[in-house]
């Protein structure tokens, strides 16, 4: 019977690897604002690996986000970033591609912004089709404010502007995106880290308006008015109650309080991009037009 | 006879191979908050919090069992202030 | 620099002010629009929307103000020369990203057709009530420029000075017309391309790593860069360090703040452009601007023919206002006469840095239409006794 169920560990202390993901990261404005237990953070290790995975040149490609603490994400992360105004990352991330469709646009930002004050830009660029990835931090709260209800925040729970607790029904973005056009919905929440990270892969290197929802906590405030524990007891929630539905109607995924979640790809499909329907419809109509460039590689 | 498997000798254990990969983790302590999502995660529940705390007053993650560490970096992964990573290293072999 | 002939409609054209406008923008180098149809601007963006296409540029029809005017920046941080277009109720919902492109110093250009005010007012005829809504109208401390032509000729030219002093500036650039000088149709020369002169996009000459997005130069104003050309760089509207990085503290308010408003202020009068006449002698001045000072022109013939010396002083550009020829003027002149199509804000700024050497008649007017010439010049010869 063999005893060598461990070889010899060299004494010497072993020459410690970079980080991976420090060359992705502002490190000279570590640590992050980020309360503890905030899931945000978490989002970014899995966008730092997507971007790692897609092997894109990362000098053409640009972030843009919101207000809000999901907004802060473009201060953090080493690539050319826009930290613009409340609700309009989109529209600017729009200006940005179609300006130079080179560039690999990204966009993160939080559910109030992306959804409540952006909603309109959320709904025209899916429905455009727009060749960018919006990566939605769904906290379910307006969290560098205070914690005030947002369109995802379920009833009944506690926001500091629904002290009684909420009594909207919210939305569910996953049929709001599909429902607009967006060619590509997935939902992930940062308990499933390794998911989360393959579904932004995917996300960007798909070709249109790209979707990827992640449920995150926000301890100090959705969480502890709530009485629902620290960052990790939100982890655990949503590993014990996420359900994994791929190809599930929209329809049928909206998020209540504190129930089931269902995670997974719900919609991946093709549609003509923007510049690709605009070059279409002018190849027919203006003499002489020369195509637009689109940005996009040549599909497999 | 049916109850007569006590009278067959144990066959014997197959004999384990050597293991070549072990783990190790690093932790920027003054960088992390605490939050406990390394400890949570890790699939060989090999990390625990420590007793004594950084400059911010956070307890922070440590090895616990550290030969249970496989060096799979879901620590890392999960880590939303970038304060822990983990990396395979090969038995023998002073670098990764 | 000289123009792209690609944008540049050369010949003697028959066109409103809206369409010359456009036609500016084009020659200017302006080869990313975005917009939202506003009576009377929407013309500008129609046409564009059909020239764009021809010359490699893109046009966008976009949901809301909201989202031209901020759309404009990411394709100025692309590296593309923009242009949007509104009035009055459009320009108010843009304030904030006017305040976004000051606080970035992105160049980029907004035009303000004006119409009768406020709210819905009078979406088909003419005022000049936006004019210090242009200067102050977003939250916080900045500076801005704004050119104000009163004909189609003008509208093509000045839309090229905007673009040229967004780009030297590094500053969002107004183009403040109103509906008539929009809709008026007057001949318009377009030049051959390479006798316009524009200013390039002043991209720094250092590599990334050397680069700081918001160290300025010595006249006050920071090179600039685009994404995609490995410089990493961040823009936030937070205030910000010289890094671009958010600083939120006393100091870097101070530092960054008193820069942006400085670096329109100090450089006014190289930015400041006027038209004057008869200022040697003259008893009274008339300061105008837009189409008012079309009408002014009538008015100031007839308060000559009953005797009064005036002189006119025409602003070209309202912003930042030109101090220095009002004090030159001041004390020299009994009083200066001030029409415009509102009841008096560009007046209040005459008043101010005439501080009471000379008197300050506003000839004001609800908007609507244009001054009768014949009230402008009862108020000049008044003005005169």
């Amino acid at each position: 019977m063999s005893e060598a169920a461990t070889a010899t560990v060299p004494a010497a202390a072993p020459v410690r690897p970079a980080n991976k993901v420090e060359p992705f990261l502002r490190m000279d404005r570590m640590p992050t604002v980020w309360c503890p237990g905030c899931g945000i953070g978490t989002v970014v290790n899995g966008l730092a690996q997507a971007l790692e995975r897609c092997k894109l040149d990362l000098d053409k490609v640009a972030i843009v986000s919101g207000i809000g603490c999901t907004g802060r994400v473009a201060g953090y992360v080493r690539l050319d970033s826009f930290h613009t105004t409340h609700g309009r990352p989109i529209p600017f991330a729009t200006g940005l591609k179609l300006a130079n469709p080179e560039l690999k646009v990204i966009v993160v930002s939080g559910d109030g912004d992306l959804t409540a004050i952006g909603g309109n830009h959320f709904i025209h660029a899916a429905r455009r089709n727009i060749d960018m990835t919006v990566i939605c931090v769904n906290n379910h709260t307006y969290g560098m404010t205070g914690g005030q209800v947002t369109p995802t925040t379920p009833p009944p729970a506690i926001a500091s502007t629904t002290p009684y607790g909420a009594y909207e029904d919210p939305f569910n973005l996953q049929f709001l995106a599909d429902a607009c056009g967006a060619v590509y919905c997935a939902r992930w929440t940062v308990a499933h880290v390794r998911q989360l990270a393959k579904a932004i892969e995917e996300a960007l290197q798909k070709r249109g308006f790209s979707f990827v929802e992640a449920i995150s906590p926000c301890p100090t405030l959705y969480a502890r008015r709530n009485r629902l524990g620290e960052g990790v007891d939100a982890l655990k929630y949503y590993e014990e109650k996420s359900v994994v539905k791929h190809g599930a109607p929209t329809r049928e995924v909206g998020i209540g309080f504190q129930s089931e979640i269902a995670v997974g790809k719900f919609v991946d499909r093709e549609r003509a991009t923007l510049i690709e329907a605009m070059n279409e419809r002018y190849s027919k109509a203006v003499r002489g037009y020369v195509p637009y460039p689109t940005g996009h590689k040549p599909r497999k | 006879m049916a109850n007569d498997t006590a009278q067959v000798p144990a066959p014997a254990p197959a004999a384990k191979k050597p293991r070549k990969v072990f783990g190790l983790i690093y932790v920027e302590r003054d960088r992390c908050k605490g939050c406990t999502f390394c400890v949570e995660f890790c699939p060989p529940k090999c990390l625990g919090m420590s007793e004594d705390f950084n400059a911010k007053g956070y307890h922070v993650p440590m090895l616990t069992a550290p030969d249970d560490c496989t060096g799979c970096n879901l620590c890392g992964l999960y880590c939303p202030d970038f304060a822990i990573y983990g990396w395979m290293r090969k038995a023998g072999k002073e670098t990764p | 620099m000289k123009a792209d002939p690609r944008g540049v409609l050369t010949g003697t054209h028959f066109m409103d002010g809206d369409h010359s406008c456009c036609e500016g923008a084009l020659a200017a180098g302006c080869r990313f629009a975005a917009g939202y149809p506003i009576t009377p601007s929407t013309e500008v963006v129609e046409r564009i929307s059909g020239r764009l296409p021809e010359m490699g540029g893109m046009f966008l029809q976009m949901e809301d103000e909201l989202a031209s005017s901020i759309a404009i920046q990411g394709a100025a941080w692309a590296g593309a020369k923009t242009l949007t277009v509104t009035s009055g109720p459009g320009f108010s919902l843009m304030m904030e990203h006017i305040g976004l492109a000051a606080m970035t110093e992105t160049p980029c250009v907004y035009v303000d057709v004006q119409r009768g005010g406020p709210s819905t007012g009078l979406p088909t005829m003419p005022a000049q009530q936006d004019m210090m809504q242009a200067k102050w109208g977003s939250h916080g401390d900045y500076g801005i420029i704004a050119v104000c032509p009163n004909s189609p000729q003008e509208c093509f030219d000045l839309t090229i000075l905007a673009f040229n002093l967004a780009e030297q500036y590094r500053v969002p650039a107004l183009v403040m017309m109103d509906e008539v000088v929009g809709h008026m149709i007057e001949r318009v020369v377009i030049p051959e391309a390479d006798r316009i002169e524009v200013v390039p996009r002043r991209y720094t000459q250092k590599k990334p790593g050397e680069y700081l997005p918001f160290r300025p130069g010595h006249d006050l104003v920071p090179d600039i860069v685009k994404a995609g050309d490995g410089y990493r760089l961040h823009v936030t509207g937070l205030t910000h360090d010289e890094r671009g990085y958010p600083a939120m503290n006393v100091p870097a308010q101070e530092k960054l703040v008193r820069r942006l408003v400085d670096k329109i202020r100090l450089n006014a009068e190289k930015i400041c452009r006027t038209e004057e006449s008869g200022l040697d002698d003259a008893e009274v001045v008339v300061v105008s601007y837009g189409i008012t000072s079309r009408i002014a022109q009538r008015s100031i013939e007839l308060a000559r023919a009953r005797g009064v010396k005036v002189g006119s002083l025409r602003l070209l550009v309202a912003w930042p206002f030109p101090e220095h020829r009002i004090k030159a003027l001041a004390g020299r002149v009994k009083a200066f006469v001030v029409p415009e199509l509102n009841f008096g804000q560009m007046a209040l700024e005459v008043e101010r840095v005439a501080a009471g050497r000379s008197r300050t008649v506003c000839v004001g007017h609800a908007g609507g239409s244009v001054h009768d010439p014949k009230t402008i010049a009862d108020a000049i010869v008044e003005a005169a006794r």
